[in-house]
C-alpha cells in the first residue's frame, strides 16, 4: 500500500503528460514514431473530437478489433504456430460461440476465459488474437477515463480530445515502454518467453487416474445402466507448458486484463514464479488505476480531490482485504469439528507457495481492479472469503478498478454522491463548478441500472431457466452447469455474471461455462457491461465539457476531505451495493451461516 | 391575508386534505410520480393476494392495508401542501367579486361594462369607492388605493400617473380621488389570477432540480424492481419460494417512498413559505434559482440604510461656537420637513439644548425652500440670512471661498460616507453639519453569514465612490457599484453571469426592468411599475427590498429539505434489509437467525414492521417537509457535515429503532 502510494504521484504526473499532449522524457525517441503513425492513420493530432465522434471512433475501433480476434480464433488451424512448434497438441479451430465469447471478453478488458489456455489456444492466437487486446482494451479504458476527466476539467468546450491520439500516445508512451521492462523482469524471475514445444517430464511417482473408457471410434463406453465406464490409466509423464508467456503476463497485470496464458493463471509457477513476481504483479494491477486518480486531481486542478477519491478507494480495499483474510485464516468450522487442525486456515484451492494472506490479498486486488487474474481458486474460499471478491465486482470495479474503467466508474458514484448530498448544502448540486442536472443524473442512473440489469437479469435467467448442464451426479438436483447446488451453486452463477458484466473476468470456477448458452450470455454481459457503461459516461463527459464553470467559493460543494470520502464510500455502498444484498444473502451469506450448522454444498 | 402564518395542523386544511388523498389515488394522476405509482400497483396486487393466496389472510391483509396507507399518506402530504395554498387562493378569490367598469370610449364618453369584458388597451375611469376592475397603468390623475386584498397591509397607498408608482392591481379599491387607467391584462391573465394559480399550485411545473431528482428516484425504483423480480428465480434455484406479498413488501420498503411521497409537497410548501412572507414567485424555478444565487445586488437606500440620513455632529468654523452653529442650523431647518431637516432640529436640542421654536412665533421670518437650482434652504430672519446646503452651493453663496478648516471638515465627512451640509450666513460659513447614512441594524452580521455561504453582496448606490465605499465598509458588503445607472446595473449583472454566477436583485422603476429581466432572480416591488413587475420573476407585496435576503434563504431551505429527505430515504434501506431479508430466508434456512440483528419476533412481524415503519415515516416527516429543514447560514463544508450526520447517519439508525418498536407493539397485540 505504501509503495502504491509512492508510485501514484510520479506515475500520475507522467500520465498527465501523456494524456494532455505534453512532451514526456521519451519524446526524443518516440516523437517521430508517434508523428509517423498519425500520418499513416491520416489523423490530424490537433483536431479534437466532440463526445459523439470520440465515442463513435471508440466503438468502431472495438468492433473492428473484436471481429479481427473472432476471425483469428476461428481460423486458428490455418494460421501459424498451431501445433507445429508446440508439437504435443494440435490446436483446432475454435467453436463460434467460444470464439465470440473470447473475442468479446478480450475486447472489453474482461478476459473471461471459458477455455484452457494451454490446451486450446495456439501461440499465434495467444499473441496476435488475445495479447493484442490486452493492450488495446486497456488503452481504450484509459482513453475514456481521460475523456471524462477532460469533460470535467474543461468548460464551454465542444470537444473532449481525440480518440486516435489518445490511443496512440497511451500505447507508445505508457503501455509499451513499461511492458518491455516489466516482461524482461518477469523473464528474470523465471517466466518462459519462447516458442518452444511443450516439454514433457517424467513423473517421479507414477499416478493412476480413472478416465472414461473409450471404444475404437473414441466414443465413451457405457454400461447397461447407461453410466460411463471408467478405467484405470497410468500417468507417467507430465506436459510442461512453454510459450511467449512473460510478455503476456506483463500487460495482463498492467492493463488489468487478467487473461492468463495457462488455465491456472497466476497460480501457475510459470505465470507467477516467485514472491517478488507475486508482489509486483499485484502492484502492477493497481499502478495505473491508482495513478489515474492523481491524474484526475492534476487535470481538474484540485489535487485534494484526486487524493480523496484515492482515499475512498483505499478504504474500501483495506476493509475487503482484512475481511477476506480473516475469513480464510479462520478456515472452515466443519474441519475443526472433525478434528482437522487448520493452522494455516482454509488452504483449499490455494497455492502452497502463496498461503492465506497473499491469496486473500491477490483475490481482493484482482476483483477490486477489474483484472481477474487469480492466484487461487475463489470458488474454494470460505463463504465470506468468497463474498469479498464477489462484492468487489458488484460494486462496479471501482476500487482502483480496471485501467480507466475504475476511474470513470468511480466518477459516476462521485456524481451521484454530489447530486444527492449536494442539495443538502442548499444549492443546485455542483461537481467542481459544474452543475449536475437532469441529463447527468439520467446517464449516471442508466449506468447503475444497466449494470444491475445485466448481472441480476442474466443470473436470473441462468438460475431460473431449465438446466443448461448435467444434473448433479449425486443428488440429481438441477445445477444449471454449476459444480455445486444450493447457495454455493447460486454464488457460482452470480459470480459468473457479475464478473462478466463488471469486465473482471475472474471466475468462481466451479461452473462449466464453456457451453453455447453460457458462452453467448457471458459475451453479451461483457459487452453490455463495457459499452452500455462507456456511452452514457461519454455523454456525461460531453455535457460537462459544454457547461459553464461556476467559480469555487465557500458555498461550493466540498469534494475533498474526510466528509467527502465518507460520503463517497456511503454512496458506493448504498447505491452500488445494496441492490445486490438480497442476492448475496441467498448465496454466500446463507452459505456462511449454514456452514456453521455443518451443511455443505 | 397572506401575512398571517398558518399552523401546520389547521383542521380547516387537514379535513379536505384527507378527502383529496383518496381522490389522488387515480392512477392517471399517480403516474406522474413513478415511486408512488409502483407502490399503488403493489398495494393493488397484495389486495388481490389476500383473496387469491394460500397464505395467512391476516398477514397479507395487513400488509395490503399498510401499503394503501403508504400511498394515502403520500397523497395526504401533497394535499396538505396544496391545501395551505388553496386557503390563500380562496381569500384572494373572494376579493375578485364581479365588478363593473366605466370604459372610456374614443369619443371620451363612458359606458358601463362588466369587468371580464375588458381587454388589454381599454381605458377605464375609476372614482372613489370603486374597485379597480383589472391590472393597469394610471394614465391620468392620482388616488389613494387600498391594496389590503393583495398585500394584507391596511394603510392605503398613493398611486399616480407617470413615474414609478403608476401601476394598479385589479381587485384593489380606490379610496379617494379619480383616476383613468389603461388596462394591461386580459381577464384570466391578471396579476390576481396568476397569484391564485400560483398559490393553488394548479399549473405547477416541476422545477429542474425536481426533475433531476425524479429521474434518480425512478432509476432506483426500476433497479429495486429488478432486484425483487430476480429474487423469484434465485429463490427457486436455492429451493426457497418467495410469496408475491413478501416480495412486494420488500420492494415498497426499498424504493425511496419517503422522498417520493414528499417530493411534491416540499416544492409546494417552498412556494407557500414565500407567499407567507408576502413574496409571490412566478414559478417554482425562480424559488430554486434563489437558492443558487451567488451575488446579491442590494439597493443602498431602503435595503442597507434606513431611507434617510441623520445629523450626528456639528463642526463649527474657527471663531464660531458650537452653540452658535447649532442655533443657525436649527433656524435654517425649521421649515425643512424632510427627515434630515428634522434630525438637525433634534440634534440641536440634544447637544446644545436649543429649544424648538414655533414657526408661528417667527412672524417676520421668510422661509426659503429647497430647490433643485439653489440646492439650499434656509430662512431670512430679522435682516439676517441663514442658509444650509451642499458645500458647492453654499460656497458660491458666501462668495466663493471657505476657510481651510471648513474645506477639511467637508472632505473628512465625505470620505466617511457622510453628507456634509454647510451652514452659513450671507457673510461667512459658520460650520458643517455631519449627516450620516444610518445602516440598518444586524445587516453586517447577516452579510457575514452570507459570505460564509459563498454569497457575495453588492451595494448599488447613486452616491459618489468615496461615500459609497465608506457605507459599504460600514454595512459589511463585499462590493459596491457607485453612481450606478440602470445601464451600469445591467452591465454588472451580465459580467457576473458570464463568470458563471447567478445574480439576484430588487427593483421597482421602469428603468430597472431590463436588469430585473436579466437577473436570475428579480424581485419587483409591488409599488413599482407594471413594467418592473413583468420583468421580474417575483413580486414582493410589502415592497421591502431587504426581503431579497429572506427569499434566498427560503430557496436554499427548499433545496436542503429535498436533499435531506432523499438522503434519509436512501439511508433507511439498510435497516429495512436487516428486517426483511432474514425474515424471508428464515423458514428455508433457519441457520440465518443471527442475521436478525434486531431480534424481531417472527418473520411475519418483521416484514409487517418494516412496511408499517415505511408508511408511518411519511406522516412523521410531513411537518418537516412543509416547514423545511432548519436553515443555517454555514459554509458548505460545515453544512454538509451537519446534514450528513443528521439525515445520513440518522437515516441509518432511526429505522432500526422504529422497526424494533413497531415489532414490539404488533407482537404485543398479536397482530401476526
Amino acid at each position: 500500500m505504501g509503495i502504491l502510494l509512492l508510485i501514484t504521484k510520479p506515475l500520475g504526473i507522467y500520465l498527465f503528460q501523456v494524456l494532455d499532449g505534453k512532451n514526456t522524457f521519451l519524446e526524443p525517441v518516440l516523437g517521430p514514431v508517434e508523428r509517423f503513425t498519425y500520418r499513416l492513420l491520416r489523423v490530424d493530432p490537433r483536431r479534437e473530437q466532440g463526445w459523439k465522434q470520440y465515442t463513435a471512433a471508440m466503438l468502431l475501433f472495438s468492433l473492428v478489433t473484436m471481429v479481427f480476434t473472432y476471425a483469428v480464433l476461428r481460423l486458428q488451424d490455418h494460421l501459424p504456430f498451431h501445433g507445429i512448434i508446440d508439437g504435443l497438441l494440435n490446436k483446432t479451430a475454435i467453436t463460434p460461440d467460444l470464439a465470440f465469447n473470447t473475442a468479446a471478453s478480450f475486447t472489453t478488458n474482461t478476459n473471461w476465459q471459458a477455455y484452457t489456455g494451454e490446451n486450446t489456444m495456439s501461440y499465434f492466437s495467444q499473441m496476435v488474437g488475445l495479447a493484442s487486446h490486452n493492450f488495446w482494451s486497456a488503452a481504450v479504458g484509459i482513453a475514456i477515463a481521460a475523456a471524462l476527466v477532460r469533460g470535467i476539467a474543461r468548460h464551454e468546450s465542444g470537444t473532449v480530445g481525440n480518440f486516435w491520439v489518445d490511443l496512440v500516445r497511451i500505447h507508445y508512451y505508457l503501455l509499451l515502454p513499461i511492458c518491455i521492462f516489466y516482461a524482461a523482469f518477469l523473464i528474470s524471475q523465471g517466466i518462459p518467453q519462447n516458442f518452444k514445444p511443450y516439454d514433457t517430464a517424467q513423473l517421479t511417482e507414477k499416478q493412476t487416474i480413472q478416465v472414461p473408457k473409450t471404444d475404437a471410434s473414441n466414443n465413451p463406453v457405457k454400461d447397461t445402466a447407461g453410466n460411463v465406464v471408467l478405467q484405470d490409466q497410468s500417468v507417467e509423464t507430465q506436459s510442461i507448458v512453454e510459450g511467449p508467456i512473460a510478455s503476456q503476463i506483463a500487460i495482463k497485470m498492467l492493463g488489468t486484463n487478467g487473461g492468463g496464458f495457462v488455465n491456472a493463471n497466476a497460480a501457475h509457477p510459470f505465470e507467477n514464479p516467485t514472491p517478488l513476481s507475486n508482489f509486483l504483479q499485484m502492484l502492477s494491477i493497481f499502478a495505473i488505476p491508482s495513478a489515474l486518480t492523481y491524474y484526475l486531481g492534476r487535470a481538474v486542478k484540485n489535487q485534494k480531490h484526486g487524493w480523496a477519491v484515492w482515499g475512498a478507494m483505499a478504504a474500501i480495499f483495506l476493509v475487503g482485504v482484512i475481511t477476506c483474510w480473516k475469513a480464510e485464516a479462520d478456515g472452515s468450522p466443519n474441519l475443526y469439528r472433525n478434528g482437522v487442525v487448520q493452522t494455516d486456515g482454509n488452504m483449499e484451492g490455494k497455492e502452497m507457495r502463496f498461503g492465506i494472506f497473499n491469496s486473500a490479498l491477490f483475490a481482493t486486488i484482482t476483483t477490486d481492479a477489474s483484472c481477474g487474474a487469480v492466484n487461487s481458486m475463489h470458488d474454494s474460499f470460505t463463504p465470506i472469503g468468497g463474498l469479498v471478491p464477489l462484492f468487489n465486482i458488484q460494486l462496479g470495479e471501482i476500487v482502483f478498478g480496471g485501467v480507466g474503467a475504475g476511474l470513470y466508474g468511480m466518477l459516476i458514484f462521485v456524481i451521484l454522491a454530489v447530486f444527492i448530498a449536494g442539495l443538502m448544502v442548499g444549492r443546485t448540486p455542483e461537481y467542481l463548478g459544474k452543475k449536475i442536472q437532469a441529463f447527468e443524473v439520467k446517464m449516471a442512473g442508466l449506468v447503475v441500472l444497466v449494470l444491475t440489469l445485466s448481472i441480476l437479469g442474466f443470473a436470473a435467467w441462468a438460475a431460473g431457466a431449465n438446466n443448461f448442464g448435467a444434473p448433479d451426479p449425486v443428488t440429481n438436483a438441477l445445477t444449471n452447469g454449476t459444480n455445486n447446488n444450493g447457495p454455493h451453486g447460486f454464488s457460482e452463477i452470480l459470480y459468473t455474471f457479475s464478473s462478466a458484466t463488471g469486465n473482471n473476468g475472474s471466475a468462481f470456477a466451479g461452473i462449466g461455462a464453456n457451453t453455447p448458452w453460457y458462452n453467448t450470455t457471458i459475451a453479451l454481459a461483457t459487452l453490455i457491461g463495457r459499452f452500455f457503461m462507456i456511452v452514457p459516461i461519454m455523454a456525461i463527459a460531453g455535457s460537462l465539457a459544454a457547461k459553464k464553470l461556476v467559480p469555487a467559493g465557500p458555498g461550493s460543494f466540498p469534494v475533498d476531505g474526510w466528509t467527502f470520502i465518507i460520503l463517497l464510500i456511503g454512496t458506493v455502498l448504498l447505491i452500488g451495493a445494496l441492490n445486490f444484498l438480497p442476492a448475496l444473502a441467498l448465496g454466500p451469506v446463507v452459505e456462511h451461516f449454514l456452514m456453521y450448522t455443518g451443511k455443505l454444498f | 391575508m397572506a401575512a398571517q402564518s398558518r399552523s401546520i395542523f389547521d383542521p380547516k386544511i387537514i379535513v379536505p386534505a384527507v378527502g383529496d388523498a383518496f381522490k389522488k389515488l387515480n392512477p392517471i394522476t399517480m403516474i406522474r410520480n413513478p415511486v408512488m405509482f409502483v407502490t399503488e400497483v403493489g398495494a393493488l396486487v397484495t389486495t388481490v393476494e389476500v383473496f387469491a393466496s394460500q397464505e395467512s389472510k391476516a398477514f397479507t391483509g395487513q400488509i395490503s392495508v399498510w401499503l394503501w396507507f403508504t400511498v394515502l399518506f403520500a397523497n395526504f402530504a401533497e394535499a396538505m401542501a396544496e391545501g395551505r395554498g388553496k386557503a390563500q387562493a380562496n381569500t384572494l378569490r373572494a376579493s375578485r367579486t364581479q365588478t363593473t367598469a366605466n370604459r372610456v370610449r374614443d369619443n371620451g364618453q363612458t359606458e358601463q361594462v362588466s369587468a371580464d369584458q375588458l381587454r388589454k388597451g381599454d381605458v377605464v375611469r375609476i372614482i372613489a369607492g370603486e374597485a379597480i376592475p383589472g391590472d393597469g397603468e394610471i394614465i391620468e390623475g392620482a388616488a389613494t388605493v387600498d391594496e389590503s386584498a393583495i398585500t394584507g397591509e391596511s394603510a392605503p397607498v398613493i398611486r399616480e400617473a407617470g413615474g414609478d408608482r403608476s401601476s394598479v392591481t385589479g381587485g384593489t379599491r380606490v379610496l379617494s380621488d379619480e383616476i383613468k387607467v389603461r388596462i394591461s391584462a386580459n381577464p384570466g391573465e391578471s396579476f390576481l389570477d396568476r397569484m391564485i394559480g400560483l398559490v393553488e399550485g394548479a399549473k405547477r411545473q416541476k422545477t429542474p432540480n425536481e426533475i433531476a431528482l425524479t429521474i434518480l428516484l425512478s432509476a432506483l425504483t426500476i433497479i429495486f424492481l429488478l432486484v425483487c423480480m430476480t429474487l423469484l428465480p434465485f429463490g427457486k434455484f436455492s429451493g426457497v419460494d418467495f410469496s408475491p406479498t413478501v416480495l412486494i413488501a420488500l420492494l415498497v420498503c426499498l424504493i425511496p417512498t419517503t422522498i417520493g411521497g414528499l417530493l411534491s409537497a416540499i416544492g409546494i410548501a417552498g412556494i407557500d413559505r414565500l407567499v407567507q412572507k408576502n413574496v409571490l414567485a412566478m414559478s417554482g424555478r425562480a424559488v430554486e434559482a434563489a437558492g443558487d444565487v451567488d451575488v446579491l445586488l442590494l439597493d443602498k437606500t431602503g435595503t442597507i440604510t434606513l431611507g434617510n440620513r441623520q445629523a450626528v455632529e456639528f463642526i463649527p468654523a474657527p471663531g464660531v461656537t458650537a452653540h452658535e452653529l447649532a442655533d443657525a442650523a436649527q433656524l435654517s431647518s425649521l421649515a425643512d420637513e424632510t427627515p434630515e431637516g428634522r434630525s438637525i432640529v433634534v440634534l440641536a436640542k440634544q447637544q446644545e439644548g436649543i429649544r424648538g421654536r414655533e414657526l408661528t412665533q417667527l412672524s417676520n421670518a421668510e422661509f426659503i425652500p429647497f430647490t433643485a437650482q439653489t440646492r439650499m434652504s434656509g430662512v431670512d430672519l430679522d435682516g439676517q440670512s441663514y442658509r444650509k446646503g451642499a458645500a458647492d452651493s453654499v460656497r458660491a453663496y458666501v462668495g466663493g471661498k471657505f476657510s481651510s478648516e471648513i474645506d477639511a471638515a467637508v472632505t473628512a465627512i465625505s470620505s466617511k460616507g457622510g453628507t456634509p451640509l454647510v451652514v452659513a450666513t450671507k457673510e461667512k460659513a459658520l460650520g458643517v453639519i455631519y449627516l450620516k447614512d444610518i445602516v440598518k441594524g444586524g445587516l453586517a452580521d447577516r452579510f457575514e453569514r452570507f459570505r460564509a455561504m459563498g454569497i457575495k453582496t453588492v451595494m448599488i448606490t447613486g452616491d459618489n465612490p468615496l461615500t459609497a465605499a465608506a457605507i459599504a465598509k460600514e454595512a459589511g458588503v463585499d462590493d459596491f457599484l457607485a453612481q450606478a445607472t440602470p445601464e451600469d446595473k445591467l452591465a454588472y449583472i451580465r459580467r457576473e453571469q458570464t463568470g458563471g454566477r447567478l445574480v439576484a436583485m430588487t427593483g421597482d422603476g421602469t428603468n430597472d426592468a431590463p436588469a430585473l429581466a436579466q437577473a436570475d432572480v428579480g424581485v419587483a416591488m409591488n409599488t413599482g411599475t407594471q413594467a418592473a413587475k413583468e420583468a421580474g420573476n417575483m413580486v414582493d407585496l410589502d415592497s421591502n427590498p431587504t426581503k431579497l435576503i429572506e427569499v434566498v434563504e427560503i430557496g436554499k431551505q427548499l433545496l436542503m429539505t429535498r436533499g435531506a429527505l432523499t438522503t434519509f430515504s436512501i439511508a433507511n434501506d439498510v435497516a429495512k434489509y436487516f428486517a426483511i431479508i432474514p425474515a424471508m430466508l428464515l423458514l428455508a434456512f433457519p441457520a440465518i437467525a443471527p442475521l436478525n440483528v434486531m431480534h424481531l419476533a417472527s418473520p411475519n412481524s418483521a416484514i409487517l414492521s418494516a412496511v408499517i415503519f415505511n408508511a408511518v415515516v411519511i406522516i412523521a416527516l410531513i411537518p418537516l417537509a412543509l416547514r423545511g429543514v432548519q436553515f443555517r447560514a454555514l459554509g458548505a463544508d460545515a453544512l454538509l457535515r451537519r446534514n450528513l450526520l443528521i439525515y445520513g447517519l440518522g437515516g441509518i439508525i432511526v429505522p432500526f429503532i422504529g422497526i424494533k418498536i413497531i415489532d414490539v407493539i404488533i407482537s404485543a397485540l398479536h397482530l401476526v
